[in-house]
């Protein structure tokens, strides 16, 4: 989960870490008091999770409440990169001397942590990066030493931190390195640290990712979920532990096992190129040892978005048994009946693997008008693909 | 002889005791897996019946590798638990931990990786998140379904589970030398260029399928290796060409941001070095076929 910049400075202050004085606001009259609150000149910052508002016109600064409001007004609502603007944050501004750069993220391909750190630091660090690598450092961290003092000081001298600011960027470097790890985060990155011209070094922007399988020992990273900007159908789906995502197609897809289902969007997505340009509605994997109600549920989410004009239900029988699938789809749609949701939807299934041939007999003996069956995955795309485009 | 897993490794189940655990313990014999014991500290002395096939219950991983030799765990406990579980079977030295667990926190992942690496990696360390390892007619650690395919002298290794399944089942005829699901999260113990350096140097294997899927440069850095070490023939298969970027596709690995980690990077990069890459996974079955046939 990717957190707002906002909600990022709010769990760095928790830390301990520098960042400025400062609140959110939804409106330009929240923005109005918090900018009586802080007093003086602000400034205004547009909270889209997506990088480069600066040079959208989305950070502003303002001299006292009634410009603050002025520029709130601007901000809010405004399209960045296709994310419209809810927030915004305001802060006391910071007289900056020099920018620097410091994240920590996970290594992948080292299956480990890395540090990342430059005195180049501001909006061109990426440009500084291709163009000047040199200048920044990248340092691996080992995920049971992690980062004490001597380590961070290690950063600092090799990232070549001003003689000034090293105890400062160390001491920074220790607490956002527990932070990192405090929060489960698999990325902290500030851009820029900055030394402001009384010589001290604070946090100005936060950009925070928060790994999801830890939600077990954060109960408290439930309400940094966005509710606003989550899709409703994704909502409910993971009420009922769907892993459904929404996308912005026509054909609905039904799987089992993520790998399989991504697959089908393939699939369904070129079989659609000779279809009209018909593409994939969704994602959703009901998992292994899919039950009727389960896939009632995932039919229920899928069927439920007006876009959809024809389902694909791609299963492969590992553990799961295919006539248990079959059945599944059956009273599934008997299930949908009785809540009252009349179903008009062509289904496109595949079954193959576990009782593929028991499965399929199933499907034919109950003879469902709206369920056509095809033996294999690419035939079936094709057909689910062909039904979305007569549907549109 | 297939790799990591072959007929003579005695298998235990951390978890065994537990739901999942047991039904898959359950199925692994039936497999014809030697599955020798579980582990369970608070059930220790205890045995477990398996529709005729009594298993102990041991305290710790050191316990039931000194009583039965077991080389190989099979970890079934729940992610919170999962990390301890896999230091213990560390810490005891066995050769194979196959960490069937979902949902394991990243920083637990790395913290039982950093501690299997501070260990001299001893112990090869398959998953978090994945199927496990087949090797058809010989053993099966984890939750593969052991009768899709037949034995025969393809390598598989995959990110995905199901599509794992359905290539194994498209190529049943010809068979498996061994079937590896390497999991889809971000920090995994064994990555595709582990099994195919092994795959390489198996003689029972012939040609290797990977299967791959968006997310990181895992299938990039492997086609820099296969260039450079692998002679046998490799086909490959890239799931995720439509997925938009931004969203986490089920597995928490899958998941584009920025311009990396696109499937079209991925099948670019294992086509410059020869890889023949299948648009869908009938058609990749189809290459592994026409090279199979080629002889």
């Amino acid at each position: 989960m990717d957190l707002y910049e906002y909600q990022g400075r709010d769990l760095f202050e928790r830390h301990g870490l520098p960042v400025l004085a400062g609140g959110v606001a939804t409106t330009p009259e929240e923005a109005r008091a918090i900018a009586e609150r802080l007093g003086g000149r602000v400034v205004v910052k547009a909270q889209v999770k997506v990088g480069g508002r600066g040079k959208a016109g989305g950070v502003k600064l303002a001299e006292g409440a009634e410009e603050t409001v002025a520029r709130a007004t601007d901000i809010l609502g405004m399209d960045i990169k296709g994310h419209t603007v809810h927030k915004v944050m305001i802060t006391v501004t910071a007289d900056v001397a020099e920018e620097y750069y410091f994240s920590y993220l996970l290594d992948r391909a080292n299956r480990t942590f890395l540090c990342i750190a430059s005195v180049a630091g501001g909006m061109d660090i990426e440009q500084v990066a291709a163009e000047t690598p040199e200048k920044v450092v990248k340092a691996p961290i080992d995920a049971n030493t992690g980062v004490d003092e001597a380590k961070a000081r290690e950063i600092v001298s090799a990232a070549g931190f001003p003689a000034e600011v090293a105890d400062q960027v160390v001491d920074i470097a220790v607490k956002l390195w527990q932070a990192f790890v405090a929060e489960d985060a698999t990325l902290v990155e500030v851009n820029p640290l900055a030394k402001n011209a009384d010589g001290k070094v604070l946090l100005l922007d936060a950009k925070v990712t928060l790994d999801e399988n830890a939600a077990f020992r954060h109960p408290d990273h439930e309400a940094l979920v966005d509710q606003a900007s989550v899709d409703p159908l994704e909502q409910a789906a993971k009420e009922k532990d769907l892993n459904y995502v929404k996308l912005d197609g026509e054909v609905g897809i039904i799987g089992n096992g993520a790998g399989l289902v991504m697959s089908t969007l393939d699939v369904v997505a070129y079989a659609g190129e000779r279809h009209g340009g018909v593409k994939p509605a969704n994602f959703l994997d009901i998992g292994g040892g899919a039950s009727a109600a389960v896939m009632a549920n995932g039919l229920e989410i899928v069927l439920s978005d007006p876009s959809v004009k024809s389902v694909f239900v791609n299963v492969f029988g590992g553990i799961t048994a295919c006539d248990e699938v079959a059945n599944g789809i059956i009273q599934a749609l008997g299930l949908l009946e009785q809540r009252g949701e009349k179903v008009t939807k062509p289904l496109v299934v595949r079954l193959d693997g576990n009782n593929a041939e028991a499965g399929r007999a199933i499907l034919d003996g109950a003879n469902n008008p709206l369920v056509q069956r095809v033996d294999t995955m690419d035939g079936a795309a094709e057909r689910a693909a062909e039904l979305a485009a007569a549907g549109v | 002889m297939a790799i990591w897993l072959t007929k003579d490794s005695k298998v235990i189940v951390q978890g065994m005791t537990g739901s999942e655990g047991s039904k898959h313990t359950r199925r692994m014999l039936a497999a014809g897996t030697n599955v020798v014991g579980g582990v369970n500290p608070r059930k220790a002395g205890q045995t477990v019946d398996f529709d005729g096939t009594e298993l102990p219950v041991f305290a710790s991983v050191a316990d039931a590798m000194k009583e039965t030799g077991a080389d190989v765990t099979v970890i079934f406990v729940p992610p919170q638990f999962t990390k301890g579980a896999v230091v213990e079977a560390i810490d005891a030295g066995i050769d194979l931990a196959v960490v069937i667990t979902e949902g394991v926190p990243v920083h637990d992942t790395a913290a039982f990786w950093a501690y299997n690496v501070a260990k001299g990696e001893r112990t090869r360390i398959i998953g978090p998140n994945c199927p496990g390892i087949a090797s058809p007619g010989a053993s099966n650690a984890g939750i593969i379904p052991a009768d899709i395919t037949g034995t025969g002298r393809i390598g598989l290794v995959s990110k995905s589970g199901t599509l794992t399944y359905q290539m194994m089942y498209e190529l049943r005829d010809i068979g498996f030398s061994t079937c590896v699901g390497i999991g889809g999260d971000p920090i995994i113990g064994t990555t595709h260029i582990d099994a195919l350096a092994a795959f390489e140097a198996d003689p029972e294997t012939d040609a290797i399928v990977m299967i791959g899927e968006i997310g990181g440069d895992a299938e990039e850095r492997a086609a820099e290796f296969i260039k450079a070490n692998v002679t046998k023939p490799v086909v490959g298969y890239i799931a995720g060409f439509t997925a938009p970027p931004g969203k986490t596709m089920g597995h928490a690995g899958a998941i584009i941001s920025g311009s990396a980690g696109t499937a079209e990077a991925k099948k670019e990069a294992l086509e410059a070095v020869g890889v023949k890459v299948g648009k869908t996974p009938t058609e990749t079955a189809k290459l592994m076929r026409e090279i199979m046939s080629a002889g």
